[in-house]
């Protein structure tokens, strides 16, 4: 019985990226080490992503706090509304959001720069010059994806809350003090560390699935724009099969 | 020793020895079968054409003959080497003396020209002092007429100047053997002259060996010692310019008409 042509596809194309992530790992800890190459792209990756991620947690963390209140209003439990978002930003929402903007902005950028370079021959003229594409190209971008994104969570987290107690005082008068001691009372261990390792594997996917599409680009400027697509849309898939595997993880291990 | 061993190079250089050698080389792309059986020889110091339509394989051989495509049989022996039987160390020591222009230049978007220029000598010559570096890309940007770029992006060049600094890159390690993967695509009739013009400058000061790509019979006219016809995958025909011209075979006549 022979498969469907779209199941087969996506076979083949699971098939493929694992590999490419298996060679990841080969190349990764074989010298010689482009340390030049993964600064600059910890710089690109990380430091030139922070105004984005920045902006959008604090909007999220002043919205999400301004959408609450009404509902903990009718309930008579106002005064949980620092804990409430404390626990739903670092637990769920912040990594997750945070890791969906990375996937849209780096995601979609490393797909269409691998994604050009193939096409104008770049990567060929690279390996012409002595030098291997895969270790310069996929795995410094892939690792500091890897390791820039929980950095990026971190400081996202930290953002939204601060625009949560804004929201807080829009219609309030919380102090900094207070507010902030109701969020780190309710934070255990077990809510941060989860979502802090959890970021790592969003980075990692990320990284390695724009590289993928990129480096695997079809020929063509219409190529290019197919990868820098598909490297966002599965990166996203992505990211939320890992949060389910991750919750389910947590949740067997009692760390909820 | 070393005076003998240079007493030698500088003697075979004289006698024209073969600088690369390719024999039965078959590579085919699933059911297509691109190169069958191809053979080719390359003189020292001479410019050797490879003349054929497009879609004819004329890319694929280049880029086998570099290491950049894999065949699946045959011989391809550049300066000495077997290239097929070299690991990526032994091939990359190889390559430093080969020098590669890529037909869409291949320019690296991120970096400036120096970068550019920069980028393979760093990677080759690794002991390489940034004295030396600066007096190399300034020597290969004043051979193509271009050290005024010297910190501008590509992006802001025009067509004919990206391809004169993808020359200069390839001209920075001082490659004995340089491919030219049809460098007059995309230029107007007279900048593709100019380039020919400067590719035969340039052959001349570094007295290196060339293969060139082509199907602009104007730069087969002006830049050919030998030509090489590659039809089906094999050499069909060779010769010098004049002698193919003459040729009463409707297949090659067909390119000179």
């Amino acid at each position: 019985m022979e498969l469907p042509v779209k199941t087969s596809e996506f076979l083949k194309q699971t098939g493929e990226a694992s590999a490419f992530a298996g060679r990841f790992f080969k190349e990764a800890f074989r010298p010689r080490y482009e340390i030049a190459e993964f600064t600059r792209q910890c710089f690109v990756i990380g430091y030139k992503s922070f105004p984005l991620i920045g902006l959008t947690g604090f909007i999220m963390g002043l919205v999400l706090t301004i959408q609450l209140r009404p509902s903990l209003i009718e309930y008579g439990v106002e005064s949980q509304l620092p804990a409430m978002v404390g626990i739903a930003i670092v637990r769920e929402i912040g990594p997750v959001i945070t890791a969906l903007i990375f996937a849209g902005k780096i995601g979609s950028s490393i797909g269409a720069e691998l994604g050009s370079m193939k096409v104008t021959e770049q990567i060929d003229a690279m390996e012409v010059s002595g030098t291997n594409p895969f270790k310069y190209l996929v795995v410094t971008r892939v690792l500091a994806a890897t390791l820039m994104l929980p950095v990026l969570v971190m400081l996202g987290d930290a953002i939204s809350l601060f625009g949560s107690y804004l929201g807080v005082n829009i219609r309030g008068v919380t102090s900094f003090n207070l507010f902030y001691t109701q969020v780190f009372d309710v934070l255990a261990f077990g809510d941060v560390l989860p979502a802090f390792i959890k970021s790592f594997f969003f980075g990692f996917a990320v990284g390695i699935i724009g590289c993928y599409k990129g480096y695997y680009s079809a020929k063509g400027t219409e190529g290019v724009g197919q990868s820098a697509n598909s490297a966002v849309v599965v990166s996203s898939i992505v990211i939320f099969i890992i949060d389910l595997v991750v919750v389910q993880i947590t949740d067997l291990l009692n760390l909820n | 020793m070393r005076e003998q061993t240079l007493i030698q190079a500088e003697k075979e250089k004289e006698t024209g020895r073969d600088v690369m050698v390719v024999k039965h080389l078959f590579k085919s792309f699933g059911s297509n079968k691109v190169l069958n059986d191809f053979n080719l020889t390359l003189g020292n110091g001479e410019n050797l054409v490879v003349l054929g339509k497009s879609g004819s394989g004329k890319s694929v051989l280049i880029k086998c003959i570099i290491g950049l495509l894999t065949p699946e049989s045959g011989i391809i022996e550049v300066l000495g080497q077997q290239i097929t039987d070299l690991d990526h160390d032994e091939l990359d020591k190889v390559r430093a003396k080969i020098g590669f222009l890529f037909q869409s230049n291949a320019l690296y978007d991120s970096m400036t020209v120096r970068q550019n220029l920069e980028f393979p000598l760093r990677r080759h010559w690794m002991q390489v002092t940034q004295q030396e570096v600066d007096q190399l890309v300034q020597e290969a940007l004043e051979d193509v007429g271009l050290a005024h770029t010297i910190n501008m992006m590509p992006a802001e060049l025009s067509g004919g100047m990206r391809k004169r600094i993808a020359l200069a890159r390839t001209l920075i390690l001082k490659p004995e053997i340089i491919l030219y993967d049809e460098p007059t695509t995309g230029l107007d009739p007279i900048t593709g002259k100019e380039i020919i013009q400067l590719i035969m400058t340039i052959q001349k000061k570094y007295r290196s060996s060339s293969v060139i790509i082509s199907h602009d019979m104007n730069c087969v006219r002006l830049a050919a010692d030998r030509i090489v016809v590659l039809i089906d995958g094999r050499c069909y025909a060779q010769g010098t310019y004049d002698e193919l011209k003459r040729n009463g075979d409707p297949v090659i006549h067909q390119f000179f008409e």
